[in-house]
């Protein structure tokens, strides 16, 4: 029959829609884009591109294994601030700016704002895993509390001193290509080795996929998901760190767009919100998207007003793609 | 509608309601359903048997509206049909109860009973009053006591399957399509069920029964029909013929199925004297059992049978660490547990099977990850070696006659009894000290549950002490060999070395 036998490629196809999907936005963006202005597809404009979305490619990492456990993080941005805060404090700030700070030896307020981040990270797994906090309401309060820290520690001003180390990681660049993107790939890399390739990796989609079916394996699920939440909320302490060098300042909200576009990144590159499914390279491909769309939007001439408008609107469609793909599956 | 002043219809005698012609199901590259021809009557209760992965729940999810790209004719009525959707299917009046429970676990029993056919009122509004009552009223035929407004997940699963029953059943569907529907059921609830089924086929319905019990087959059915590998074998009367005649179409001659070996009375064996690996004394919790003690030595298998909701299930479970006691203790190898999870009980060498494969599973993933997760930690350190795990789920595929016998199947495409197969292979490549298994036949054919004997013997031999809690008194007499009866969460009575039957069972719960 010829209905039954083109049965198979349809199914793969299906399978494959959400992966798919994300990559023929990208391509169809960089078109539009290139056809639309000269400027865009250039080699130092994808330079500039690949630095745009360093920061959030370092907060979306994290991000990829708490979307994956069927978590969610909404105190990302707030974490990465306050963790950029945090690492000012302890640094030695010209005399202007007026803050009670702490300024400690370099490396160690590198470590301090690290452990500001992990800290953070912790309390949001004890109050998703220990004390059963759904993670939407638990890390709504950690926005909170986030940007409530880095308020108290920065009283309203704008520090520009950061560590030597930090500030040329942040701004720096190594044979031409800024330190920043080198470090962005590194943590894209090494988070896709994790999840691919080791135990904890496989447990996290074991989760995502089946948390019932997980636990009765003997997974300890809560150890998962707080390792999660505990990976992303340092990971956005890195990207937090590294960001203040990039803006060459340190003040408050100054990662509020970081909530929207990092989990943009990773939803609109086809990574389950319902957990189990996606990955890495979904995440690299929705960091593709957002980039190209926010630097392409840069290039053509619109009514800056009516980007923002826009932007949503060309998101809105990638999300609606992307949902239809995921609903398609296979049939049973 | 079939108006009820219609004189029932007299077995496989009324016309002829629905006709399949040369059906042909593929998946991939496997051929599920070869051209097959069935037909329906009107006012019949009509069985399809056959091995695990013979296609019996893929002609029955073609005829549901479920999958929908397919070869060949479906006559309903004397029409040609082709549904586009299971919503389609049951406008015209099939419904269907699937393998696998099918319900929504966070809404309440009355949501459940009306899923997608609530009453409303005036502007829609959902008519919570008549819901509650008429659910619960329906609930009541199929003898249920239970409060509509409870969370259906809440309820152990054979109430859940019952529930679902109660929501086709109740739907007003002409043909009902039971797909193993009592799988999840002790026998007081079969016998309840049987007689609304019949109240139901002297109303002039239709049903579609597949079992793996042949019993049940034999007691309930008007015609029997057999699969296998994609092809109707034959159908026959159920009057004119035996479950000898069944298995032999099944699965060929020389096979007899379990329970005939255990219709006289077997003996159990004296009871080893090896030291207790698992000692379990005065272990409660609240509202599922109270004050159980045992002990289990290597080797020894210990069957707990009792009627559904006797606290069997919630007994396994605090054993594997999801259920913390309220008072009692566990000993592992003499010394004192306290497991804060499940993860604490498979380091001590506990392994679990629960009865519902859903909470078991990762239907998207291939089973050679579904059949490492739980020894990951023991196969592997820190990076993971796939073609490892390939290979160890490679030979528990083949062992267990999976099919297809294939560790990069995705899960999801296997047929039940297949699924549950691989469900058993989880615990079968790093031994573990106690074997916990609920329902651990549930879906299997005759041959596949020879299997899973002749495997926990395996186990029971190398020194595994293994548990098995079930409802089916075939499967506790077919490995036990001491007997624990469980009623309204206490233990009631303990079988050891004497001889038992299925009556003697079934008299203790
Ligand atoms: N969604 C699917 N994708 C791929 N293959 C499938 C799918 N569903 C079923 N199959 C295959 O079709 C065949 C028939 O499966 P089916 O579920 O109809 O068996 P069954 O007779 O109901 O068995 P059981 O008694 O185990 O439930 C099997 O080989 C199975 O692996
Ligand atoms: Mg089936």
């Amino acid at each position: 029959m010829t209905t039954a036998s083109s049965a198979g490629a349809k199914s793969w196809m299906i399978g494959s829609l959400r992966n798919v999907a994300p990559l023929v936005t990208l391509i169809f963006l960089i078109a539009v884009f290139a056809f639309m202005s000269p400027s865009f597809a250039t080699m130092s404009n994808f330079g500039n591109i690949m630095r745009q979305i360093s920061i959030t490619a370092i907060i979306a990492s994290g991000l990829t294994f708490v979307i994956l456990c069927a978590e969610i993080d909404l105190s990302i941005a707030a974490i990465a601030n306050a963790t950029g805060i945090a690492l000012a404090f302890f640094t030695l700030q010209p005399d202007y700016v007026n803050i009670d700070n702490v300024p400690l030896w370099g490396g160690l307020a590198i470590v301090m704002a690290l452990l500001t981040s992990f800290l953070l990270g912790v309390v949001n797994a004890i109050g998703v895993t220990r004390i059963g906090i759904p993670s939407f309401i638990m890390t709504l309060a950690m926005m909170q509390i986030g940007a409530g820290i880095g308020a108290l520690l920065i009283r309203g001003q704008i520090a520009y001193a950061v560590p030597d180390l930090i500030k040329t990681l942040g701004s720096g660049q190594i044979m031409g290509v800024p330190w920043i993107v080198v470090i962005a790939c590194l943590v894209l890399l090494i988070s896709h080795l994790v999840l691919t390739y080791t135990r904890f990796g496989r447990y996290i989609y074991m989760v995502g996929g089946n948390r019932e079916a997980a636990e009765y394996s003997g997974v300890d699920v809560k150890l998962v998901i707080s390792a999660a939440l505990v990976i992303s909320a340092v990971c956005c302490g890195l990207a937090g760190m590294l960001g203040v060098a990039y803006f060459g300042s340190a003040q408050q909200n100054e990662f509020d767009d970081y909530l929207l576009d990092g989990i943009a990144a990773v939803v609109v590159g086809g990574t389950s919100l319902f957990g189990g499914r996606g990955g890495i390279p979904n995440t690299i491909i929705g960091l593709l998207v957002l980039g190209v769309l926010n630097n392409g939007l840069d290039h053509i001439d619109i009514d800056s007003f009516l980007k923002v408008l826009i932007r949503g609107l060309i998101l809105l469609a990638a999300l609606i793609i992307n949902v239809y793909a995921q609903r398609l599956r296979a049939p049973d | 509608m079939i108006e009820p002043s219609d004189p029932p219809a007299a077995p496989a005698a009324g016309r002829p309601l629905l006709e399949l012609e040369g059906i042909e199901k593929r998946f991939g590259g496997v051929l599920a359903l070869a051209g097959v021809d069935f037909t329906l009557h009107e006012g019949e209760i009509h069985a399809l048997v056959g091995e695990n992965g013979a296609g019996k729940s893929t002609l029955m999810k073609i005829i549901a509206g479920v999958h929908t790209d397919y070869g060949g004719r479906m006559v309903l009525d004397g029409r040609q049909v082709r549904f586009r959707s299971a919503r389609d299917a049951l406008d015209r009046g099939i419904g269907m109860v699937h393998q696998e429970l099918c319900t929504a676990p966070d809404l309440t029993v009355a949501e459940n009973v009306f899923l997608g056919n609530q009453p409303t009122g005036r502007f829609g509004r959902i008519d919570w009053r008549r819901m509650n009552r008429e659910s619960r009223e329906q609930l009541a035929r199929l003898g249920l006591d239970l409060d509509p407004r409870m969370r259906l997940g809440d309820l152990p699963i054979g109430l859940q399957q019952l529930v679902e029953l109660a929501r086709v059943l109740f739907s007003g569907a002409r043909i009902v399509i039971l797909d193993e529907p009592t799988s999840a059921l002790s026998p007081p609830e079969i016998e309840r069920l049987f007689a609304v089924l019949k109240r139901l086929k002297s109303e002039g319905r239709s049903f579609v029964f597949i079992s793996h019990f042949l019993d049940d087959v034999l007691a309930i059915a008007d015609s029997v029909t057999v699969f296998r590998n994609g092809e109707l074998v034959e159908t026959a009367a159920a009057a004119s013929i035996d479950k000898t005649w069944i298995i032999e179409r099944m699965i060929g001659r020389g096979h007899h199925e379990l329970e005939e070996t255990y219709t006289g009375s077997i003996r159990l064996p004296r009871a080893p004297s090896a030291p207790p690996v698992l000692q379990v004394e005065g272990l409660s919790v609240a509202g599922a059992f109270q004050d159980v003690s045992f002990s289990l030595a290597e080797g020894e298998i210990l069957g707990i049978y009792g009627f559904m909701g006797c606290g069997q299930l919630e007994l396994a479970r605090t054993l594997f660490g999801k259920l913390r006691p309220d008072a009692g203790s566990i000993k592992v190898d003499g010394s004192a547990r306290r497991f804060r999870n499940t993860a604490d009980a498979a380091a001590a060498g506990i392994a679990f099977v629960p009865e519902s494969r859903r909470s078991m599973l990762f239907g998207e993933q291939p089973v050679y990850r579904n059949m490492t997760i739980a020894i990951l930690e023991k196969i592997d350190r820190l990076w993971l070696r796939p073609r490892r795990e390939i290979e160890i789920a490679g030979r528990h595929v083949t062992d267990l006659g999976v099919r297809p016998a294939d560790p990069l199947a995705r899960l999801g495409a296997l047929s039940g009894g297949n699924q549950q197969k691989v469900a058993l292979g989880k615990w079968l490549t790093e031994l573990p000290r106690v074997l916990v298994m609920s329902e651990p036949t549930r879906g299997m054919d005759v041959g596949a549950k020879e299997d899973v004997v002749r495997i926990v013997t395996g186990l029971r031999e190398k020194g595994v002490a293994i548990i098995v809690v079930s409802t089916e008194p075939e499967t506790v007499l077919s490995m036990a060999t001491r007997v624990l009866v469980m009623r309204k969460g206490r233990m009631v009575h303990r079988f050891a070395d004497e001889a038992i039957a299925k009556d003697d069972l079934l008299a203790a719960a």
